[in-house]
């Protein structure tokens, strides 16, 4: 036993904390693709499970019971375990991703992507950081995201990236879960009472607008989303005839309520969440997920 | 005598899970390998049941103490995400100290081509109850109190058992 550890056996119920979820995988990106563009990539699809993760965390202790509460912690779990993977996975990529930290920090690249980025460098989907709403808004918002995530990681998993593929490889398990728990509510709160049915559509006008940035194309390095149309499709439209329920008409997102961003007063116009142009509710999550982190950035845990 | 890179694959077999200790890490399937390379290391490879696994930094702590506890005193954990794990790497030692803890152990897992279809309904058949063999099973809830685990209630018995997932 060395030095560090000799008569110290009491640290060993707790673990490490801080680790890298990539250790002793190999990294060395492939060649012929571009490590800014895989970073990019990685960065987006890890956002996206992040945020999403954060806001299903927030329903712990408010479900309905505590099997769904269960339910939507194992999902978020789930996700959080993607984010560390696809964060890890781009700061391994391009380091140049990696916000910079005082000299002597602890903190490691995937919590320093999590934890020291503002709004604007965000790159997930504003359907996965609206506010939580009522128990209908989780579902129909966890089957749009799952629906779409599920259609992306079965084609990544023959990835040129042996990294995204392997992670692909593991999400399509877990997402799979995730979009059957959704369809599943969703078909019970359509069937139900009348005023199931009424939130349950309630929700999915709200949500609708935001569908569609799922499958906006994007070039470069990875499985296009916007090539994911008719799985997708054939999927929702599915849930849409089983449940009775009518599938709404694409309309972009109303920007009633969209605020400038970041106190920056900048806003893109036209920009979506893929370009850090998000909803006025991504700044109080990441106030509530970053504070701790960054009120001690040389912190050890 | 046994050789070095045995020994330290023995002691590797028989650290226990940390979330469910009827089980060791071999046994569930989570251990893909142990080596000692040429310097005297040991490396010890490990996969996550599932990618959001909160027990990987203890299974990597408890094989550092155990090997360092035998002798070895360096020892480096790697992680492996290639192949994803199966439930169907539950060996049948596992399988059988599920059972005495009154866990079910789960089925074949589903071997797919193509799309992965939506199921709606309960499409995976209940498993019998682990207490009383019973058929007559429901299931509460495909997620339970670990990410690897679904809840089921006997109609028989009436007890609530948890159901290691097909993955």
């Amino acid at each position: 036993m060395n030095d560090e550890y000799a008569g110290d056996s009491s640290q060993w119920a707790f673990g490490t904390g801080f680790e890298d979820p990539l250790a002793g995988v190999d990294t060395t990106v492939p060649q012929g693709v571009d490590p800014a563009e895989l970073a990019a990539y990685c960065l987006m699809l890890g956002d996206d499970a992040l945020i999403m993760s954060q806001r299903l965390s927030e329903w712990c202790s408010r479900a309905p019971d505590l099997e769904e509460d269960i339910a939507l912690a194992n999902m978020a779990l789930d996700l959080l375990g993607q984010a560390r993977l696809l964060l890890a996975r781009a700061a391994a990529a391009d380091p140049g991703v990696v916000p910079a930290l005082p000299e002597g920090s602890p903190v490691p690249a995937e919590d320093a992507l999590a934890f020291f980025r503002d709004a604007e460098q965000f790159r997930n989907v504003r359907l996965a950081e609206v506010e939580n709403g009522d128990f209908a808004h989780v579902v129909v918002r966890l089957l749009l995201f799952s629906v779409a995530r599920l259609a992306l990681l079965e084609r990544l998993r023959t990835s040129p990236d042996q990294v995204l593929a392997a992670v692909a490889a593991k999400g399509v398990k877990e997402i799979t879960y995730h979009r059957d728990w959704a369809g599943r509510w969703f078909l019970t709160l359509a069937q139900g009472t009348e005023e199931s049915r009424r939130r349950l559509e309630t929700a999915l006008e709200a949500l609708w607008p935001y569908q569609a940035e799922l499958l906006a194309p994007h070039t470069g390095f990875g499985v296009d989303p916007a090539t994911l149309r008719g799985e997708v499709d054939v999927v929702l439209d599915q849930v849409f005839a089983v449940s009775g329920v009518e599938r709404p008409g694409d309309a972009p997102p109303s920007d009633a309520g969209r605020e400038p961003i970041g106190g920056t007063g900048r806003e893109l116009p036209g920009g979506t969440g893929r370009d850090g142009a998000h909803t006025a509710a991504l700044a109080p999550l990441l106030a509530e997920m970053q504070v701790v982190a960054r009120a001690h950035p040389s912190g050890r845990w | 005598m046994v050789n070095a890179r045995d020994r330290a694959a023995e002691v590797a077999r028989q650290v226990r899970d940390p979330e469910m200790p009827m089980l060791t890490l071999a046994d569930l399937g989570v251990l893909r390998d142990v080596e000692l390379d040429g310097g005297g290391e040991v490396v010890v490879s490990i996969t996550p049941t599932y990618t959001g696994c909160p027990a990987m930094a203890t299974m990597r702590d408890d094989l550092v103490h155990r090997l360092r506890e035998a002798g070895f005193d360096r020892v480096e954990v790697r992680i492996v995400l290639d192949p994803p794990w199966s439930s169907d790497w539950i060996s049948e030692r596992g399988r059988a100290a599920l059972r005495e803890a009154g866990l079910s152990a789960p089925g074949p897992a589903p071997r797919r081509t193509g799309p992965i279809p939506l199921t709606l309904g309960p499409a995976r058949s209940a498993p019998p109850c682990p207490r009383c063999g019973s058929a007559a099973t429901r299931l509460t809830s495909e997620f339970g109190a670990t990410a690897c685990k679904a809840l089921y209630r006997c109609t028989g018995c009436q007890e609530p058992f948890e159901h290691v997932k097909e993955i």
